[in-house]
């Protein structure tokens, strides 16, 4: 889910938190040492696989080389691959930002009694599994699904509408899957924005379009930008919506990496793929995190 | 990222003349109508599958056809579902016990205690959450499957492990960090002891954090498909992956009927949260 910078930044100074090394040691320890299983130690374990080489029908080369990386980046299909992954990133994100900014800003808003409601409603679906809702989208989707039933019925289309299985379904279930975060982002980075100065520009006789694009905008970019690159990452590193919604022609790094390692059984490309992914990710999240702090200065 | 709960109390404040654009009735009429269909956009998925889950047609089509109650039915006689379920009950609940034990310890030291190395640990404890799910689930079969634990409940709760700790900490060391340090102090200098204070007062304040933290520990765990994708076996499959491999080939509304079962499961959680810490704090 949503990523944040630190849990906190240090601890606070008082005469109950005087510094005791072996208890705060102490405390820590379990924690360590069970990360240190389950995510310190596979990540340096994926590293190592990814300098073996991948022999035919699953075996492993033991060895110490980047031949499987080499193997990798001359080939033009993992290029095809992450191309497309940054193409579906950069489509999502757009019409994500573009969908979620109207909600985001009535819900900053609105002085609706049923505010908090309506802030629950739309971040709730982040706590419905993302199989459900990617199924929801199956149904809807689908050749002979609700909304190319819909579309005939009015006898707008002849022929249904290729909306599942492919590409563009990916993108429509994604755009939804990833709307809530969205949302949420926007919500913290718009809660700054002063409203006396789109009052300002009102009583000064700009007329309501002039006050959006002139003050509102401009002011909530922040928000809009931080959602953004919340959003590019997760769909990066999305895999369950593009596997099932894409039907098997959507490919993408993560699509790929499943690929390689469950059905091809080539677990040192699988695991140079990752590598891969990661520093794409790696590299956005930094600029993320960057972002965020800006705007919690 | 602070408080939203202070500027939602401004923005709700405002006089109408503040309100974003100063619209006349067409303007406000369009305005309120994308909200309307965004919304509907939204929560579509969620109300499709509750619809589908009551037709009686076995194909997805519109519209409906009648109601039924046929496909929970089958549910109970789906032996693929009713062992995933229990699976992912498993799973869940010892991954959110080791989590919470593990999780809020660190969270205790984090924000009681200074250290060298503060930062660095601080961000170890979210790390899991920074890298793609696809990423850690490959790590972890690659780690898993020398030891012969892939399909198996300990590896899929240690695969759990990695991703619910960083939700513990965090939710533990936010009740913490929002407790009021003075009540701590009032404590102390009223002659309790370290121990005491901490069994009387620390604790009892941090306590909807823990839960909270425990709770949303349980959700990921139970909603968690990628990395179980990867380090799942014949033996033991999770429910989030028995509806994937499913949903692969099929789209029938036994699916729904089951999703629907699982949304209600997730309703209560949802409001749980927001009773225990609001669900906006949960989630950023």
């Amino acid at each position: 889910m949503t990523a944040t910078s630190s849990i906190v930044s240090s601890a606070t100074s008082s005469p109950a938190t005087r510094s005791r090394r072996p208890i705060a040691l102490g405390l820590l320890l379990p924690g360590l040492i069970g990360l240190g299983i389950t995510f310190v130690l596979p990540l340096l374990w994926l590293v190592r696989m990814s300098l073996n080489k991948g022999g035919a029908a699953g075996a492993i080369i033991e060895t110490i080389s980047l031949s499987t990386y080499t193997t990798a980046l001359t080939d033009s299909f993992t290029w095809q691959v992450t191309l497309n992954t940054l193409k579906l990133a950069v489509l999502v994100t757009v019409v994500t930002v573009v969908v979620s900014y109207p909600v985001a800003l009535f819900l900053t808003r609105t002085p609706s009694r049923f505010r908090g409601v309506l802030i629950a409603l739309a971040i709730a679906p982040l706590l419905i599994s993302q199989v459900v809702r990617t199924y929801g989208w199956l149904i809807l989707l689908g050749d002979g699904g609700v909304v190319n039933g819909i579309l005939t019925e009015f006898g707008l289309i002849q022929t249904p509408l290729k909306l599942a299985n492919n590409y563009t379904g990916a993108v429509i279930a994604l755009v939804e899957i990833l709307m809530p975060y969205a949302i949420l982002a926007m919500i913290s980075g718009f809660g700054r924005i002063s409203t006396d100065l789109e009052q300002a520009a009102g009583s000064l006789g700009a007329n309501g379009l002039q006050v959006f694009w002139r003050v509102t905008l401009p002011l909530s970019m922040p928000g809009v930008l931080t959602a953004a690159l919340l959003v590019f990452v997760l769909t990066i590193s999305s895999f369950i919506t593009p596997s099932l919604v894409g039907g098997g022609r959507v490919f993408v790094l993560a699509t790929e990496i499943y690929t390689q390692a469950k059905f091809t059984l080539n677990w040192p490309l699988a695991a140079a793929l990752s590598m891969l992914l990661l520093a794409l990710f790696s590299l956005l999240i930094a600029v993320y995190l960057r972002a965020v702090r800006r705007l919690e200065r | 990222m602070h408080n939203m709960a202070t500027t939602n109390r401004t923005a709700a404040h405002s006089s109408p003349k503040s309100r974003l654009l100063k619209r006349g009735w067409p303007g406000r009429l369009v305005w309120r109508a994308v909200i309307f269909l965004l919304y509907v956009f939204l929560l579509a998925p969620v109300l499709i599958v509750v619809i589908m889950s009551f037709d009686t047609q076995s194909y997805m089509a519109f519209p409906p056809q009648g109601f039924t109650l046929d496909w929970y039915a089958r549910l109970t006689e789906n032996a693929a579902f009713i062992n995933g379920f229990r699976v992912s009950l498993i799973v869940a609940a010892c991954a959110c016990a080791l989590a919470t034990i593990i999780g809020v310890p660190a969270a205790l030291a984090l924000t009681r205690h200074r250290f060298r190395g503060h930062g660095a640990v601080s961000s170890l404890f979210l790390a899991p959450l920074m890298i793609p799910t696809v990423v850690l689930g490959l790590a972890l079969l690659l780690t898993l499957s020398p030891w012969g634990l892939t399909g198996s409940y300990p590896g899929l709760v240690l695969a759990h492990l990695a991703i619910t700790t960083p939700y513990v900490v965090r939710t533990t060391a936010m009740g913490l960090m929002t407790a009021d340090l003075a009540c701590e102090e009032a404590a102390r200098i009223l002659g309790a002891n370290g121990w005491t204070t901490f069994r009387r007062v620390t604790v009892p304040l941090a306590l909807p954090g823990i839960l909270a933290g425990a709770v949303i520990a349980f959700i990921i765990s139970f909603d968690e498909a990628v990395i179980s994708l990867f380090v799942v076996g014949p033996s033991a499959t999770t429910l989030p992956v028995e509806i994937y491999k499913y949903v692969e080939y099929r789209t029938d509304p036994q699916i729904a009927a089951l999703s629907v079962v699982l949304i209600a499961i997730s309703l209560v959680f949802v409001i749980v949260i927001e009773r225990i810490i609001g669900l906006g704090r949960a989630l950023r």
